[in-house]
């Protein structure tokens, strides 16, 4: 095996429909979907990086208490959560695509420095930049 | 400034998540004029209830924060571009080059450009943060109204005292 991180959760509103967008919309494939109960672990992978997998979660008891969980539910709607960034080989073309699927970005593709990064959030409302690396870096 | 804005607000997500989409699009053009009725119709919100909404979710009145993001697109033109200053204030959504000056010494401390001379001077390394972040964090924290900062300052100005060119 390798080391390195295996697994970082995102806080989503509700599983079902992070799961279409991830799948449907950016192309990344279920890894584990388990259920106990009303808790579900729910993981997706992108297609090119295999030792690592996205989860997808809500905040719930008995993780988190109900207060705390209506505040995270807020947090996650204001998009106060920290920031995602999805490599890209051809921002632009990922751009049209993704669009085309009905993805809700934020911002267009932008050259900066040699490098073109968009903007783009999950259902949710967590934030993603999209991000193609400048040649050579 | 601090007292509100810890605890969660009670609001429904739903309604925040439309919210955001208001910020989100004056964050994606903040040249452009955002009146309440535009913004409203963004986030599928009476008029109303707008401002008061956007204000207990994000802290900052709309206004406020639309002002917040042109005078950090403002500083990010000053700082990596060459335009002259008149054109930096039309394209960030300033009629007058006036009221532009006037409102970023207030918000900044500085003219734009003294910023924009100090930026030149000063080396950076900060290369490995993408951008679009690093424009962010430069983002002005505006916690109390323009209006309200010129007053503070006028106050902190003892008749005699010296001033500071720089804080």
């Amino acid at each position: 095996m390798s080391q390195g991180v295996g697994v970082v959760g995102l806080y989503v509103r509700d599983q079902d429909e992070a799961l279409q967008f991830y799948v449907e919309k950016l192309g990344f494939r279920v890894h584990t979907d388990v259920r106990n109960g009303d808790y579900r672990w729910l993981t997706v992978q992108h297609p090119e990086q295999p030792s690592f997998q996205l989860g997808l979660f809500t905040p719930q008891a008995p993780m988190v208490d109900a207060a705390t969980a209506q505040t995270l539910r807020e947090a996650v709607a204001k998009g106060a959560m920290p920031p995602l960034v999805l490599d890209v080989d051809d921002c632009r073309a990922a751009y049209d695509r993704m669009r085309a699927r009905g993805v809700e970005f934020t911002q267009e593709p932008i050259e900066r420095y040699g490098a073109v990064d968009a903007s783009f959030r999950d259902p949710s409302g967590n934030g993603w930049k999209m991000i193609q690396p400048r040649r050579g870096s | 400034m601090s007292g509100t804005g810890s605890r969660g607000t009670g609001q429904d997500p739903a309604l925040l998540r439309r919210l955001l989409r208001a910020k989100d699009r004056m964050d994606a053009a903040s040249h452009e004029d955002w009146p309440v009725p535009r913004l409203a119709r963004v986030s599928g919100v009476s008029e109303a209830h707008f401002a008061r909404s956007f204000k207990e979710a994000f802290g900052v009145p709309p206004h406020r924060y639309l002002l917040t993001r042109r005078i950090e697109r403002a500083k990010a033109l000053l700082r990596d571009t060459e335009l002259p200053v008149t054109e930096v204030a039309f394209a960030t959504g300033w009629n007058s080059l006036g009221t532009f000056g006037r409102t970023f010494r207030d918000v900044t401390g500085e003219s734009p450009g003294e910023l924009r001379a100090r930026e030149r001077a000063a080396s950076h390394r900060l290369d490995q943060v993408p951008p679009c972040f690093l424009s962010a964090a430069h983002r002005p924290d505006l916690t109390i109204a323009v209006s309200e900062k010129r007053r503070q300052e006028a106050d902190d100005r003892v008749p005699g005292s010296q001033q500071t060119e720089v804080p």
